[in-house]
């Protein structure tokens, strides 16, 4: 079966696969950005916290995705539904470079603006909303980028667990010996992580500040 | 010295060290009036800037206390402290992100002023800092040094605070553009009337700009004086600091 004739009668397939890869990778990422954006900003508050926090979130990126898919299994709730299960592995994978780059974002404001903020009397809270997140937005963006493009790779993986998703697509043509199954599987995760790239990159330029030329 | 009542800010017996026990600044004792301009003056290390950056808070002191229209800097609150003084300094620190008319107007935005206010007073102080309202939604990285320092000016006095500090304001201009903007500092603060504390390294500077011209060495009061009196000292150390001055003024070369 050649790699056009299977798509062409496997189309809606391949577009629910697509769905639900879209949504597994959307929704951890979306959680992701909700626990790692605050505890970036909590590490340039607390000096103190940097390095523990980090550093986990540092191991958590090296447990292998097969293994931590496996061991996420036993938890109450989160192991009943393989769906649920890819989302905390995929929002766990994504913590570090958002941590990581929110972080870096704020530590790189220029101290003359912050010192100069203080100064004005604006509150711990309003230089973080008007002065230090907007003009960390394109680093923090860029941490975003990195964990969607990683995202949509590991979460080919998570259909070894019945977590659906392009993955399923990749393991039938495996186990089958067809390239033309496995291609149709690939070709979309990888075409969905190039578009994310370029979108999530165009908004980082737009949010970058402006800069004397 | 007058009446120590009168005077907006005052330095009582205030000295700084770092975290390491280095001492940056040692019993300073030191007064600006209302309507003055007070300019510290010293080399580069000499403590000025942290003395200024006691009197909002920025920095802490170890011992001593600053006081604010008479009461202590600990007994304000922090908030309300910044918002009574404003700040001018080198870097300008505007925000690279607000166009200039929301830089101008954050504080007057963050006292909650309705927005015809506040439009009014960026058009208001633009014109008082001699730039046109054609920039104010324009960034900062599209202004020139000079219209950026003005910028700076004006958005310390935005709120009308009754104090301003300023530190090396004019530094980083070229020198006729600093003598420009001097120039209209003077007119200005005859207008205003604030109260002024002015740090710079620039000896030229001090004589022009202050009421009085306190001296630092190494975190400790040299003099303070006028600058008649500061001129004619015998203090050595400030004979030194108008002598490396003399040294460098053009008028000098060749007669040398």
């Amino acid at each position: 079966m050649n790699f056009w004739s299977f798509v062409s009668q496997n189309r809606l397939e391949i577009a629910s696969l697509t769905a639900e890869h879209l949504w597994i990778v959307s929704i951890a990422t979306l959680l992701a950005i909700v626990v790692g954006v605050p505890l970036g900003v909590l590490i340039t508050r607390k000096p103190a916290l940097r390095k523990p926090v980090i550093a986990i979130a540092n191991i958590i990126q090296t447990i292998p995705s097969l293994a931590l898919f496996g061991f996420l299994l036993p938890a109450p709730w989160i192991g009943e539904r393989a769906g649920r299960l890819a989302i905390l592995a995929l929002m766990l994978y994504s913590l570090l470079p958002m941590i990581r780059n929110t972080y870096a974002g704020i530590a790189g404001v220029d101290r003359a603006i912050i010192e100069a903020a203080r100064a004005m009397g604006l509150t711990d809270w309003q230089l973080l909303y008007k002065v230090e997140l907007p003009l960390a937005a394109s680093v923090i963006l860029a941490g975003i980028r990195i964990a969607v493009v990683i995202s949509i790779g590991l979460a080919t993986i998570a259909a070894a667990i019945g977590a659906g998703g392009l993955g399923e697509l990749i393991f039938r043509g495996l186990t089958m010996v067809n390239n033309a199954v496995i291609l149709a599987g690939a070709i979309p995760a990888a075409i969905m992580a190039l578009l994310a790239d370029v979108l999530i990159g165009w908004l980082e330029k737009r949010f970058a500040p402006p800069r004397e030329a | 010295m007058a009446d120590s009542a009168q005077a907006a800010v005052q330095f009582c017996d205030v000295s700084y060290n770092l975290a390491k026990g280095r001492e940056i600044l040692y019993r300073l004792n030191l007064a600006a009036f209302s309507g003055e301009i007070l300019v510290l003056l010293g080399r580069s290390g000499s403590g000025k800037t942290t003395a200024l950056k006691l009197v909002n808070r920025l920095r802490e002191q170890s011992s001593g206390e600053v006081l604010v229209d008479g009461r202590s800097t600990r007994t304000w609150n922090l908030i309300q402290l910044r918002r009574h003084i404003g700040y001018a300094i080198q870097e300008v620190g505007l925000f690279p992100h607000f166009t200039i008319a929301r830089n101008i107007g954050l504080v007057p935005e963050l006292e909650n002023w309705a927005k015809e206010k506040i439009a009014a007073r960026v058009e208001e102080l633009l014109k008082l800092v001699g730039l046109s309202s054609d920039i104010s939604s324009r960034y900062p990285h599209q202004l020139s040094g000079g219209q950026r320092q003005r910028v700076g000016v004006a958005r310390a006095l935005a709120a009308d605070p009754p104090i301003l500090l300023m530190d090396e304001p004019f530094g980083a201009l070229d020198p006729l553009t600093r003598s420009d903007l001097q120039r209209e500092f003077l007119l200005l603060q005859q207008k205003l009337q604030k109260t002024i504390i002015f740090v710079t390294h620039d000896l030229h500077e001090a004589l022009l700009l202050g009421s009085q011209i306190a001296l630092l060495e190494d975190g400790k009061l040299v003099s303070c004086s006028t600058p008649e009196e500061f001129v004619r000292s015998q203090d050595p150390l400030v004979r030194k600091y108008v002598e490396a001055f003399a040294g460098t003024d053009v008028r000098k070369r060749g007669r040398a």
